[in-house]
């Protein structure tokens, strides 16, 4: 019999190796029970599984413990759990035709599927399905970038293809368009748009899903469906105009389960020859009205990329005066303690793509306007750099402004330039050096794009945070808006998980699952919803929008239940249950 | 028989029958896998906003505090076998990874390119 030591190798150093393997194999405890999909015999699912193999190869249905556990959550809160969502089996179809014989198969056996794309979508969910039993069918290996066109600033792709794979293309053709790319660039174009997932160029661009233009999606029955102009033969525009004629269903495939999408196109943001960055401050706490207003209507008239928010007063809460009146949004005692400290209550970054003239041209004129509105206003210049950006200058780390004022700013997304500098987030700490993030914590919610609905955010989160018994003092007066989707904010809102956020042990994990779902309600009480979530939270936020008596989830369940009867795609997805499986409604850990 | 023996006994069987006991590695093809796939996390350049090195390199020199190198291709000690469980089974804020990213037979030329890069041929 092999031995650990002979496995692992001789050239495995003596002490490091038994603590590698035995680290890597922690926490994921090898199941011996199958895992079938509900209401499924073993033998029926056998028969299934032969048919998929008939289909797309034996290579590519992937059913053993080993190569399953990928498709695993790595980030659950439910890990090893008897009611963690783990898949039954994996296919993994090459063409559009296998896809659609693997749904035909689906069909026969009431197989439910879960399709995903790249599978990296690891802030809310990675690769593990809404219905435990569920079988993958991961399109990884539908790989091909179908056309890039530099003139009309469009693109057609399969979806296993990567934001690193299409910036590759992009500078191995020397194509001068930038995609906007997601924070960790192993994601994928498609899925992440068809996430609704946002990031940080011109408005039009970083809401991803805003930014598609046209999909092919095989149907619940097998059939190839397009939209827009694709539903036109012979068209030559489907990544022009994305609407067609009639009703255009595109949306019910974002956060969806109407279909599965095989081809998508998007607009592309041409490459802009300049790039460049000023800082506005405002001296008081309700200054914050007037920098909005003054954002709000450089966004609208598209001079300015993604705003960056943020309080430069944060610096202020070690001192226990200043946090006391942080945190009972005494406004009068803040902007004191500021003015004596000699520090601006908020700090705006812009960002300008355009020529070397016009961005400055257009940084003057912010100053201009900032200045009428609040004359004491402080502006900095940042950067002026021609694009492409060079590797070093997106790694530079020159603080273009003077203290107390710092930047936030990460170049490399704000030139479409896909990275995975994110992935420090959930990774180990100097501080912390033996633990890293074993959950997803990432929750954020929609708020009105103005000052005055901040401030009501931060209070009523207060509020919530309180009723949420946190345990810590919470201090929200700070809070700064992402200004990610170019039409509203978004607010963090994960982080009241203090009392349980560092406690991975598996009773600590569920804990955190169920503050999450509590603050969910009571941010939904508030007037709260969050536009994503992992599929351990989808029922927890679609029960937020529920207005007339969730007449918006009947009404998406009445079209499921007629598209897909025997509910095979993707039961439970964006909180949508087939009536095969409704009664799986809110059964997480409720 | 313990969990751990179950899997290793698992893991042996499958080895035995994949690439990467059945073909000879590609040092040149492993080496552009690992540029797309690993050192966007795991090499050796510089990170942004004053972190000297990316997430995974510096993760690694974290948890090993020196005793092994932070940078994979410095690394002697990554067999197949090893690489494999890593890439296939993931590792603290390292998710797996999955066939239809990366087949055995990539991971077996990564891991013969890594020797190559660290002098451990």
């Amino acid at each position: 019999m092999i031995t650990r030591r002979e496995l692992l190798g001789t050239s495995l150093a003596a002490a490091a190796a038994p603590v590698t393997a035995a680290q890597a194999t922690a926490g994921d405890a090898l199941s011996t029970t199958r895992i079938l999909p509900p209401g499924v015999s073993s033998a029926a699912f056998d028969t299934a599984l032969h048919e998929f193999e008939a289909a797309i190869g034996p290579d590519w249905v992937l059913s053993s413990e080993e190569d399953i556990h990928p498709y695993r959550d790595h980030f659950s809160m439910l890990k090893d759990q008897p009611d963690e969502l783990r898949p039954s089996a994996a296919v993994c179809p090459a063409t559009v035709e296998q896809v659609q014989a693997v749904v035909r198969i689906a069909n026969r056996h009431r197989i439910p599927l879960y399709a995903i794309s790249t599978g990296k979508n690891f802030a809310y969910g990675g690769p593990a399905p809404n219905l435990r039993g569920s079988v993958v069918v991961d399109l990884k290996r539908m790989n091909r970038i179908l056309e890039v066109d530099e003139k009309r600033h469009t693109a057609l792709v399969e979806p296993g293809v990567s934001y690193m794979d299409f910036y590759r293309h992009l500078q191995e053709h020397d194509l001068k368009v930038w995609v906007d790319t997601a924070d960790v660039g192993w994601g994928g174009l498609m899925g992440n748009a068809l996430e609704r997932g946002c990031g940080y160029t011109m408005g039009p661009y970083r809401d991803h899903f805003s930014a598609h233009c046209g999909m092919e999606i095989v149907l619940p029955n097998g059939e190839l469906m397009r939209t827009g102009m694709g539903a036109l033969p012979g068209s030559r525009a489907w990544q022009d105009y994305k609407h067609g004629f009639g009703p255009d269903p595109s949306g019910l495939f974002a956060q969806g389960n109407f279909g599965i999408v095989v081809k998508m196109g998007f607009r592309l943001m041409p490459r802009p020859e300049h790039w460049r960055t000023g800082l506005i401050t405002v001296p008081r706490r309700r200054d914050f009205i007037a920098l909005v207003d003054t954002v709000n209507y450089l966004t609208d008239l598209f001079v300015i990329g993604e705003p960056l928010y943020s309080s430069p007063l944060t610096q202020l809460l070690g001192d226990g005066t200043f946090r006391k009146a942080a945190v009972d949004f005494d406004e009068a005692t803040m902007d004191r303690i500021a003015a004596e400290r000699k520090i601006h209550s908020w700090q705006v970054e812009l960002q300008f793509y355009g020529s070397e003239r016009t961005t400055l041209a257009n940084w003057e004129w912010a100053q201009e306007l900032i200045r009428r509105a609040v004359p004491d206003a402080n502006c900095f210049d940042g950067e002026s750099l021609k694009v492409p950006v060079t590797q070093a200058q997106i790694e530079e780390n020159t603080r273009p402004y003077p203290a107390p004022y710092v930047s936030v700013m990460r170049r490399n997304v704000m030139h479409g330039v896909p990275k995975l500098y994110m992935w420090r987030s959930p990774g180990r700490t100097e501080n912390d050096p033996d633990t890293w993030n074993e959950t997803h914590i990432g929750l954020f919610s929609v708020i009105g794009r103005s000052a005055e609905a901040v401030f009501q955010a931060q209070k009523d989160f207060a509020d919530v945070a309180r009723k949420a018994r946190a345990g810590t003092e919470y201090v929200s007066s700070l809070l700064a808006p992402l200004n990610w989707h170019q039409s509203c904010f978004l607010i963090g809102n994960s982080f009241f998980g203090t009392t349980t956020r560092n406690d991975n042990s598996p009773q600590g994990k569920i804990r955190q699952l169920k503050e999450l779902q509590g603050i969910l309600k009571l941010n939904a009480q508030a007037g709260y919803g969050d536009y994503r979530a992992p599929p351990i939270l989808q029922d927890d936020v679609a029960d937020q929008y529920s207005f007339n008596n969730h007449i918006l989830r009947r009404f998406n369940e009445t079209l499921k239940d007629a598209v897909d009867p025997n509910g095979i795609l993707s039961p439970g997805r964006g909180g949508v249950w087939p009536k095969a499986h409704r009664k799986m409604r809110g059964r997480i850990r409720r | 028989m313990s969990r751990a023996a179950l899997w290793m006994g698992t893991l042996s069987a499958l080895v035995a029958g994949t690439a990467l006991a059945q073909s000879l590695p590609s040092t040149g093809r492993g080496h552009v896998l690992f540029q797309q796939k690993c050192q966007p996390c795991h090499g050796t350049e510089r990170s942004d906003q004053g972190h000297a090195m990316l997430p995974g390199t510096d993760a690694l020199r974290l948890k090993y505090r020196g005793s092994l190198p932070a940078a994979l291709e410095q690394r002697k000690d990554l067999t197949p076998v090893a690489l494999w469980t890593f890439v296939r089974r993931g590792v603290g804020s390292m998710p797996p990874f999955r066939k239809s990213e990366l087949s055995d037979a990539d991971i077996a030329d990564i891991a013969a390119w890594i020797a190559a890069a660290s002098g451990n041929r």
